[in-house]
């Protein structure tokens, strides 16, 4: 290939967000998603202008009651606010949701370039611990994780971490080797390019489109996973509310009114079916090959 | 054939090292300190200091690694700090509850899915198909332990017609405990494998040899089922490999949800009871099967497909 015939060598950022939004604006199905996570995060955002009565505070004349005119879904053992609880609940999902694949995107990525671009031993090792920690399921790795971190914000943020990094490293180091046999990353290293310029601008920008692709289908998954932790309760800690502890705190309680459960469940299904829908049309956008 | 199994079970070997490593390294390095972990944080200087010279956690990190490697070897997990029996003993117990779940979530997995996804793709874009696509897409999003609950609320609390908890007594009992439990798994299972098979079969069926078998006036259903879905099943034995990892870490939450016993639900228990030595044998034992499924998804792929054995 002649080296004319590669113009356009740069993609600019700006083009994936064009096309992210083409694909999105494009099916009545991806505008309704796309509505559906605005209201969610609307929610989260004005939780405390929203919900009725406080997550936190305990009521003794209403102990696991069912829905209201006072308390549209009931109350929980406790004589919390089922409502309440949800709508502050939002706040946790949809912070770790985007938090933890973001972070995991930085760190994998960073993993993934220098093992690629480097090769040799650095590439040895990190490409090892990529397969070992890939052979695990993430649920499983981040209980393994949890077991030795506990439980609260941080500790969370990096289980779900550390559980996305691989992937991300993976994806990462395939394309910068794919990059790096391009003509015009030798060309940069002839004329005396430093090393940290040829990465961050002529490897990192045409590597993108696999990295932004991962981040909006992980979305839904650092979702469910958070869900999960919390449901098991090495998530977040009570009595902080999230989506997979008012599941537990249901659970508990399950001779009393179910629809702490039903709630909980109902919007973390329907946030993660909204991410799905987005996820899948953002990947046939940017991978046509992978399209069904 | 026993050439290919062997090396794939010396490449195992370094796996399972580094396995044990990692978790040594998790468990002992990243918190802190495991004293004050096990006996909480009102124990007295002098306790952490007996509880270290009896766990030998006062011993170098090197010598405290290779004591490690030494007992996993012989599957000594040491006492558990609370039942105060060996690890060991409770986990043995547990284990067969966790397969049996596993085993059989993933055979209604199967047996619905992969019918289910050959229907989707010979009725493309008809009812069939739509259904699928629908309830693969709604159990992409639901969350297990979500799922779990609503049928333990609808079907043993409200109809009555399965029990709420336990694991079971006796072969009849025990099924009768694991069929709720092992739905809610196959669900997930039959929407993955369902989807999987699906697309496998229509790209299959759009390649050349198909319009070839068609053109020699060879019967529909000979086509779709000899030459179609034979070729397609290949990347269902894979994906069966990583939904049967799903299966067994989706398990943990369903054992809590039906309060089953088993490795997850003890793993868990052991975590908020801070029972040091259990975790660490939990840990151990799904970490063992992982490499296990791996080994064995490698060695069914390379038979299943005559390309790779080269």
């Amino acid at each position: 290939m002649a080296l004319a015939d590669n113009a356009p060598v740069i993609v600019l950022e700006t083009n994936y967000f064009r096309i992210i939004r083409q694909a999105i604006l494009s099916k009545p199905s991806t505008i309704l998603a796309s509505i559906v996570i605005l209201i969610f995060c609307g929610i989260a955002a004005f939780a405390p202008w929203i919900a009725p009565y406080d997550p936190l505070k305990q009521s003794y004349f209403a102990i696991s009651a069912y829905p209201s005119a006072e308390y549209w879904l009931g109350t929980d053992q406790f004589g919390r606010d089922v409502l309440s609880r949800l709508i502050y609940g939002s706040r946790n999902s949809l912070i770790f949701g985007l938090i933890a694949p973001a972070l995991a995107a930085i760190i994998g990525t960073t993993l993934g370039v220098m093992a690629g671009y480097f090769g040799g031993i650095t590439d040895r090792i990190v490409t090892r611990l990529i397969d070992l920690m890939m052979a695990f399921p993430e649920l499983l790795l981040a209980i393994i994780i949890s077991a030795a971190l506990g439980g609260g914000f941080w500790n969370v943020v990096a289980v779900l971490t550390i559980a996305f990094v691989p992937g991300f490293a993976r994806v990462s180091r395939a394309s910068t080797l794919s990059i790096k046999q391009e003509p015009y990353i030798e060309s940069s290293i002839a004329i005396g390019v430093r090393t940290p310029v040829i990465i961050t601008r002529h490897i990192l920008p045409n590597i993108s489109a696999p990295i932004v692709l991962l981040l909006t289908l992980w979305i839904a998954s650092a979702i469910r996973l958070e869900a999960a932790l919390s449901f098991l309760g090495i998530g977040t800690q009570p009595p902080q509310a999230s989506w997979g502890n008012i599941i537990r705190d249901g659970l508990s309680n399950v001779f009393g009114s179910p629809w702490s459960i039903i709630g909980a469940g109902a919007s973390i299904t329907i946030v993660v079916l909204a991410f799905n829908v987005i996820g899948d049309s953002v990947r046939d956008a940017l991978d046509p090959d992978a399209a069904e | 054939m026993p050439g290919i199994i062997s090396v794939k079970l010396l490449d195992a070997v370094p796996t399972v090292f580094l396995v044990l490593t990692l978790v040594f390294v998790a468990l002992r390095i990243l918190p802190g300190d495991p004293a004050l972990v096990a006996l909480g944080d009102y124990a007295t200087p002098e306790q952490l200091a007996l509880f270290r010279s009896q766990t030998g956690l006062d011993a170098p990190l090197w010598q405290q690694y290779f004591s490690f490697l030494w007992d996993m070897i012989r599957l000594d997990f040491g006492q558990s700090l609370m039942q105060h029996r060996p690890v060991a003993d409770i986990l043995a117990e547990n284990l067969p509850y966790t397969i049996e779940l596993t085993i059989c979530a993933t055979l209604i997995g199967v047996v619905f899915g992969i019918p289910f996804g050959v229907l989707a793709a010979v009725k493309r874009n008809r009812l069939p198909d739509s259904g699928m696509r629908i309830f693969s897409l709604i159990g992409y999003a639901i969350p297990d332990f979500y799922l779990g609950a609503l049928l333990l609320i609808a079907f043993a609390l409200n109809l009555g017609w399965f029990p709420i908890n336990g694991g079971g007594d006796g072969f009849i009992d025990r099924i009768y405990h694991l069929i709720l439990p092992a739905v809610t798994l196959a669900m997930v299972k039959i929407a993955f494998l369902g989807r999987l098979t699906r697309t496998s079969l229509l790209e299959v069926l759009s390649k050349d040899y198909m319009r070839t078998a068609k053109a020699k006036g060879v019967p529909r259903s000979k086509i779709i089922y000899k030459h179609g879905l034979r070729n397609a099943l290949l990347p269902v034995v894979t994906g069966l490999g990583l939904s049967l990892l799903a299966t067994l870490s989706g398990s943990v939450a369903i054992e809590l949800v039906f309060n089953r016993p088993g490795i997850g639900e003890t793993l868990i228990n052991a975590i908020s009871v801070r029972d040091y030595p259990l975790i660490q044998g939990g840990v151990v034992v799904f970490a063992f099967f992982v490499v296990l499924i791996n080994l064995i998804v490698d060695i069914v792929y390379t038979l299943v497909d005559p390309r790779i054995r080269g």
